[in-house]
C-alpha cells in the first residue's frame, strides 16, 4: 500500500484562551491506497480533506491514529517523504514567482537532485504534453492561472514521485485548461508510474481521472467505492434545462422526468430526471413537443452526491 | 547533502534583483543613508560632551562600527525571518515543509535583500575608520578579534532574531514584539553598555547577550580597562556565547515547528 492510515484523527483548539473549544476536523479516517490507483477524495468544504492531506504529507501531526505514506512516517520522515511525493495545491504556488518558469523547474530539479538526463527527459515530455513551449521563459508572476497550473503539475512530477497529491488542481481554470490538465494527468497515471490522490469539487475531474472515490464528511469516511458503483447507487437526478422559442405550459408526462420547474414566464423549463433515463432520448422527446432554442444538462454536483450519501449513510 | 542547492537558490534570488539596476541602486543608497544617520547621532552627541559612559568619540565609533557591521550582516542573512508570520498566514510555510529541505534555510533564502549591502558598507567604513583612529596595539589576538567580532556578532544577533520571530508560532500577532527585540537589541549594541542603568546592563550582558557583539570585543581591541570592572575573560567570550545562542535559537525554532505541526494554521 502506498497510503495506509488507521483511525486518523485530528483535533484543533479554537477560540481565545478564555473560551477555548475543541473542534474535530478529522474524526476517523482509515484509508488504504495501492500503488498506481487514482483516488478521488471528495467531501464538502470543512469535511476534513485538507487536514487529512496535511497529515499524509507530514505538515500536521495527527492527534491520534497512524499514517504511513510510501512506507514512511510522514511527520518523522518528512524530508525523505518530500523526495518521493509531489503535491499540487490549486491555491498556493510552489514556483518562484519572480523567476521564469524554466528556472523554477531547474531549481526544483536541483532541490530534488534529479539526474540531468532524467530531468531533461521528464521536462521535455511535460513541456510537449502540456504545450508549455511558448511561456517557458515567462516569469511565473506573469503567467495566466491555466499556464501556472500546468507549471505546478510539471514541477510536482519532475522528480518522478510515487504519489501525486492534488488539492483542487482545476479550481478557477477555464474549460479548455481543465480538460488539458485532466488528459495529461490521466495519461501519466495510466502508465502506472504514479498514484493519484485528488481532491476537487469538480465532478468531471473525478469522472475523467478516478476509478475509485472516497467521500468524507464531518471527518469520517462515508463511502469508499468504485465511481461507477457509487453513481449507480447514489447519484441524484440530472436536470435538463430547455430554453424555448415561445412560452409553454409545464411539460407534463415526459418519460423518466420526476420534477418540472417553469422559469422566465415559461421560456425556460428545468426537467429533473433519474439515472435510468437517457438525456438524448429525453431531448428528442421534448423536441417533438416544443420548439427548442437551446438545451443544457446539469450534472448533480458533488455536494448533491455527498448530501444523498450522507442522508443514506445515517442509521435508519 | 541537500544543502548544496542553497547557492543556486541564493543566486536565483540575486539575479531577480539585479534585473532592475536603477531601483536596486536607489535602494542601496537609501539603506546607506538610513544607517549613516545613526552615526550622525553619535557625532551630534559628541559636540556636547567629550566622553560618553567613559568612552571617547573614536572609541564609541569603534563600538558603533562593530555593532553596525554585525547588524547589517544579520539583516542581510537572516532579515527574511521577519516574514515568518506572512509565510504562516499564506500557507507558504506548508509548501516549504513539503520540500525535502529544512524549513528555516528555505525561509531565510526565500528572499535575499541585496539592498541591505548598503548597511554593510556603512558599518565596515565606520569600523575601518575607528580601527585606524584608535591606538590599537596590533597583535595576532587583536587582529583575530577585529575580524571575527562582526561575524560572531552577526551569529549572536541572528540567533536572537530567529528565536524572537519564532514566537509567532505561539502568538498570533507577535511581530511587534519580535521587532522590538531585534531592532532594540541592534540599537542597544551601538553604544557602550555603561550608558545604561545597571538592570538594563545586566539584561544586555546575560539575557540578550548583545554586549558580546560590540562592547566586549571593543574593550579587547582597545586594551583598556572596563569602567565596570567586569572580568577580562568576557572580552574573548564571543565564540562560546555565539555557540550557546545558536543552540538556544535552534531549540526555540524546532519546538516552534513542532508546535506548528501540532496546532496547524
Amino acid at each position: 500500500m502506498i497510503i495506509e492510515t488507521d483511525g486518523l484523527r485530528r483535533d484543533f483548539l479554537v477560540g481565545t484562551r478564555l473560551r477555548r473549544r475543541r473542534v474535530v476536523a478529522v474524526r476517523d479516517v482509515t484509508l488504504n491506497v495501492a500503488p498506481g490507483e487514482a483516488v478521488g477524495f471528495l467531501g464538502p468544504n470543512g469535511a476534513g480533506k485538507s487536514t487529512t492531506i496535511k497529515m499524509l504529507t507530514g505538515v500536521l501531526v495527527p492527534t491520534s491514529g497512524s499514517a504511513s505514506v510510501c512506507g514512511l512516517d510522514p511527520v518523522r520522515e518528512r524530508r525523505e517523504l518530500g523526495k518521493r511525493i509531489g503535491v499540487v495545491f490549486g491555491q498556493r504556488s510552489q514556483l518562484w514567482w519572480d523567476l521564469p518558469l524554466e528556472e523554477s523547474f531547474d531549481l526544483h530539479g536541483a532541490i530534488h537532485k534529479v539526474p540531468a538526463a532524467r530531468y531533461e527527459e521528464r521536462l521535455e515530455e511535460c513541456v510537449e504534453l502540456l504545450d508549455m513551449t511558448s511561456f517557458l521563459r515567462t516569469p511565473v508572476r506573469q503567467l495566466s492561472l491555466g499556464q501556472r497550473m500546468r507549471g505546478e503539475v510539471t514541477a510536482a512530477l519532475l522528480h518522478s514521485p510515487e504519489l501525486l497529491v492534488l488539492d483542487e488542481p482545476t479550481i478557477g481554470l477555464d474549460l479548455a485548461s481543465k480538460e488539458r490538465l485532466r488528459s495529461f494527468l490521466s495519461a501519466v497515471n495510466a502508465r502506472g508510474e504514479v498514484t493519484l490522490l485528488l481532491t476537487t469539487h469538480d465532478l468531471p475531474d473525478v469522472e475523467r481521472l478516478c476509478r475509485r472515490v472516497v467521500v468524507i464528511d464531518h471527518g469520517r469516511v462515508l463511502v469508499d467505492d468504485e465511481l461507477s458503483t457509487l453513481r449507480r447507487r447514489f447519484a441524484g437526478n440530472r436536470t435538463l434545462v430547455v430554453e424555448l422559442t415561445a412560452p409553454a405550459e409545464a411539460l407534463a408526462g415526459l418519460t423518466g422526468v420526476v420534477d418540472v420547474q417553469v422559469e422566465a414566464q415559461g421560456m425556460r423549463q428545468r426537467l429533473a430526471f433519474g439515472a435510468g433515463t437517457s438525456a438524448a432520448e429525453l431531448i428528442a422527446e421534448v423536441a417533438r413537443r416544443v420548439e427548442l432554442r437551446d438545451v443544457t444538462v446539469d450534472e448533480p454536483s458533488i455536494e448533491d452526491l455527498v448530501r444523498t450519501l450522507y442522508a443514506s449513510s445515517r442509521p435508519a | 547533502m541537500a544543502e548544496t542547492v542553497y547557492p543556486r537558490i541564493i543566486a536565483s534570488r540575486v539575479r531577480g534583483q539585479l534585473a532592475y539596476p536603477w531601483s536596486f541602486a536607489l535602494d542601496v543608497a537609501a539603506q546607506v543613508i538610513g544607517q549613516a544617520f545613526e552615526l550622525v547621532t553619535i557625532v551630534v552627541i559628541f559636540t556636547q560632551v567629550t566622553t560618553l559612559g567613559g568612552f571617547t568619540a573614536s572609541e564609541v565609533v569603534l563600538i558603533y562600527g562593530l555593532a553596525a557591521t554585525a547588524f547589517a550582516l544579520t539583516d542581510l542573512a537572516v532579515g527574511q525571518v521577519e516574514e515568518l508570520p506572512t509565510f504562516i498566514r499564506t500557507g507558504e510555510l506548508d509548501v516549504m515543509l513539503l520540500r525535502p529541505l529544512r524549513a528555516l534555510p528555505q525561509l531565510l533564502t526565500a528572499d535575499i535583500a541585496l539592498k541591505r549591502l548598503g548597511r554593510v558598507v556603512v558599518g565596515v567604513a565606520a569600523l575601518g575608520y575607528a580601527l585606524a583612529s584608535n591606538n590599537i596595539v596590533w597583535s595576532p589576538v587583536t587582529v583575530l578579534v577585529a575580524i571575527t567580532a562582526p561575524l560572531l556578532g552577526a551569529v549572536i544577533l541572528g540567533s536572537i532574531w530567529v528565536a524572537a520571530n519564532a514566537l509567532s508560532f505561539w502568538l498570533i500577532d507577535s511581530s511587534e514584539v519580535a521587532r522590538g527585540i531585534t531592532y532594540g537589541s541592534g540599537f542597544a549594541t551601538s553604544y557602550p553598555i555603561t550608558v545604561f542603568g545597571p538592570w538594563l546592563r545586566r539584561i544586555l550582558c546575560f539575557a540578550v547577550p548583545s554586549a558580546f557583539i560590540a562592547y566586549f570585543p571593543a574593550l579587547a581591541l582597545l586594551g583598556r580597562p572596563d569602567p565596570l570592572g567586569l572580568p577580562e575573560l568576557l572580552r574573548y567570550s564571543a565564540p562560546p556565547v555565539a555557540l550557546l545562542c545558536i543552540a538556544a535559537a535552534a531549540l526555540v525554532w524546532r519546538s516552534g515547528i513542532r508546535r506548528y505541526q501540532s496546532t496547524g494554521s
